[in-house]
């Protein structure tokens, strides 16, 4: 496995014509040798593009890509030892398990008991030995998936293993079962894993680093933590959580007041220094309260919707004219009507023409 | 108005895809068919809507043979996973297909089609083409064609499945407003879908099937709160409901020679003997009077972390409120809430449940 570094890569697919439209624009980006990343972003924001870039399916119209140090940005696909696991399930259905599990080692002339020792190391950790004389297309998909995953690791020069979307055909209780296969093999073998996805929860669940990408660019690298608690962008507040993040225009009201609404609520955000009008509230539905009584950050508010969720409740709330949506559990009482809203300061994020405010 | 299945059956090869399927449904709601893949949802769905004759088995609409109707004559529509439209077409002649092949008068068609337009959100779309649109419009132009028909039955197979998990989100919700609305008030509506998540927020009936049966049909709520087996308890929870073997004596819970657990009081008057015992990640937190268990492996999801332990043979994925980061290895001090224990027999059915107390 290898230390990946992309240097000021960038692509274009008409690099000639006078408004360069990039598809993905200038960035740098380094992964580190056994980590554990997603790129997550909605269709068409260039995630799979960077992917390409790297496993060498797409030639970055500017920038250097390294592997521990060595410049590969001309190298064939062939010639960067990625592994790639793609949406789909690619299987040989014609070969066993562990034909299939054996194949790039065959490829590469390796002797024959160097290829048993690993088929049977790799199949023990994806728990795939008992199938292994079975015909790989009599498999279920989750299966299917793992031995897609499991050719990329029979190798030892791999530099890194790419996943695009490798969990869409998989059930969702199983997912669960491959997410956790994956991380345990990233632990066993520190191998650096790459997944592509357009599902925060699957990104969140998988990743030590997310990546998150809109229109081209990336908006913020950080831990699953950092991206909840304090999105960057307004764009990453909606994109990451389920539901999206509340957001509320409003106006400064003081130092570290805001008012919206006909509400005042205290952050923990000096303002004194904003140049922009254009400024906005960023509250996540899991950390709002409901009260019985007026507190010093409250909101009055009108319940108009409960959906049951199973273990939460998802409270469609409206306060002059603002929706509002509140997470809670299960077994928490909601008030038929009236309820006041508690916004804690330490959660409330203030955002300045879309970009949050930190100081 | 009412759709009544009878024992219908369909066996092509060595596997039931239908197995003695029966249900009763009616006008004005939305019947949720939920299972894993291959379960036996697409062909349920193409049985109904004709494309598939059962070996055995009745379908009636209300009183009237609905079954031996041709599918051109049936009054059914139906959304598929992938966006099906005619790319050559407009938007607002994609919706006026079906109704230009009934030869309806254009004025007509106008009315009907600008009113599905309207309900799926795409008023002033009408002369756009079909692949000017994104994934989420195009699906969007695919429901406003089933509506149009103003059929008795309106399929949905999977309709979210290829979309932004996003995007996926916003449209559950539209789909939810425009189903509850009027227009849709003749009209039976199923859906199929792998995601317990969007059974439930959905709401209406869920049927919940596997291996080609039906295991258990109810309200959202009901099955939520009482799944009838370990199967169903599975299907309807992701993560799937924790299960454990144990034993039940003196009026105690004995999982393994450390654990011991008191029967909580919806369990009193259990049998001596050997159970299935269930919880949901929600029930199974981090106490410091609990039981010792091994961490396997930590996933933080926004403001939660999944966590899978160990314990001996029981293997489980509790779920914190906070995020928190483990080693694997670690020895956590466990706790399980018996008031949300479920307990199933040898048979895999269901015996008592925290909602209903013992059956």
């Amino acid at each position: 496995m290898a230390k990946i570094e992309l240097q000021n890569i960038a692509h274009s697919y008409n690099p000639q014509s006078a408004e360069q439209n990039y598809a993905l624009n200038p960035f740098n980006m380094t992964w580190e040798d056994g980590g554990r990343y997603a790129i997550l972003g909605p269709s068409g924001c260039g995630k799979t593009t960077m992917l390409n870039i790297m496993s060498g399916i797409v030639q970055p119209s500017e920038g250097n890509l390294l592997f521990d140090g060595v410049d590969v940005t001309k190298l064939s696909t062939s010639e960067r030892n990625i592994a790639q696991v793609f949406q789909f399930p690619v299987i040989y259905g014609t070969m066993s398990v562990e034909q299939n599990l054996a194949f790039p080692l065959v490829c590469r002339n390796y002797e024959k008991p160097a290829i048993d020792a690993k088929v049977n190391e790799v199949a023990e950790a994806l728990g795939l030995q008992e199938l292994l004389t079975k015909s790989a297309s009599r498999l279920t998909a989750d299966q299917k998936q793992l031995i897609s995953l499991g050719r990329g690791l029979v190798r030892d020069d791999v530099a890194a293993v790419l996943m695009d979307e490798p969990l869409t055909v998989i059930d969702p209780d199983l997912k669960f079962r491959l997410r956790r296969q994956l991380k345990e093999i990233n632990q066993k073998y520190r191998s650096t894993l790459i997944y592509v996805t357009h599902d925060q929860n699957e990104a969140m669940t998988f990743a030590e680093n997310v990546i998150v990408m809109d229109a081209g660019r990336i908006v913020q690298v950080g831990t699953p933590k950092e991206l909840f608690e304090r999105p960057k962008t307004t764009f990453v507040g909606y994109f990451i959580g389920a539901p999206a993040m509340n957001f509320f225009r409003c106006e400064r009201n003081g130092d570290y007041s805001l008012r919206f609404g006909g509400n005042t609520i205290t952050t923990q955000t000096s303002l004194t220094e904003l140049s922009t009008s254009q400024l906005k509230l960023g509250i996540r539905s899991e950390y709002i309260k409901i009260v019985d009584s007026i507190g010093q950050n409250t909101i009055p508010a009108r319940v108009k919707r409960v959906e049951d969720l199973g273990n939460h409740k998802l409270v469609s709330a409206v306060s002059h004219d603002l929706d509002i949506k509140v997470k809670v559990h299960r077994d928490t009482a909601i008030p038929a009507e009236q309820v006041h809203l508690d916004l804690p300061a330490e959660n409330c994020c203030v955002y300045a023409d879309e970009i949050l405010v930190q100081n | 108005m009412s759709l009544i299945a009878s024992n219908l059956s369909f066996k092509p090869g060595n596997e039931w895809h239908l197995d003695n399927v029966s249900f009763e449904m009616s006008k004005g709601q939305i019947y949720t068919i939920l299972g894993r893949t291959l379960a036996g949802k697409t062909t349920l769905l193409k049985t109904l809507a004709g494309l598939i004759s059962p070996d055995q088995g009745t379908l009636t609409l209300d009183d009237g043979d609905f079954g031996s109707i041709p599918v051109w004559k049936r009054e059914v529509a139906m959304v598929y996973q992938q966006f099906i439209n005619y790319p050559h077409l407009s938007v607002y002649e994609n919706v006026a297909f079906p109704l230009k092949q009934r030869r309806m008068q254009s004025d007509q068609i106008k009315t009907r089609v600008m009113k599905a337009l309207q309900q799926v959100g795409l008023d002033g779309f009408e002369n756009r083409k079909i692949q000017a649109l994104s994934g989420g419009q195009q699906q969007r132009v695919a429901l406003a064609r089933s509506l149009v028909k103003e059929a008795s039955v309106i399929l949905l197979d999977e309709p979210l499945v290829n979309l932004d998990y996003k995007l996926r989100e916003q449209l559950r919700e539209e789909f939810r407003n425009i189903f509850s609305s009027e227009a849709s008030k003749d009209s039976i509506l199923i859906y199929s879908s792998t995601d317990p998540v969007e059974a439930m927020q959905l709401g209406g009936q869920i049927l919940v099937m596997d291996e080609g049966r039906i295991l258990q049909q109810g309200t959202s709520k009901e099955v939520y709160e009482n799944p009838n087996c370990t199967k169903v308890a599975q299907i309807t929870n992701d993560p799937a409901m924790n299960l454990f073997e144990g034993r039940v004596e003196d009026g105690r819970i004995i999982l393994s020679s450390e654990i011991e657990l008191e029967l909580p009081q919806h369990c009193k008057g259990l049998a001596t003997g050997s159970y299935i015992f269930g919880m949901r990640a929600a029930g199974i937190t981090l106490n410091q009077k609990g039981f010792p268990f091994s961490v396997e492996l930590s996933e933080i999801s926004g403001s939660e972390t999944f966590l899978h332990i160990r314990h001996e043979m029981i293997g489980v994925v509790g779920l914190l409120d906070s995020v928190q980061n483990f080693n694997t290895g670690e020895v956590v001090s466990v706790q399980f809430d018996t008031m949300q224990l479920y307990v199933f027999d040898q048979n895999e059915q269901l015996v008592s449940s925290p909602y209903r107390g013992l059956e």
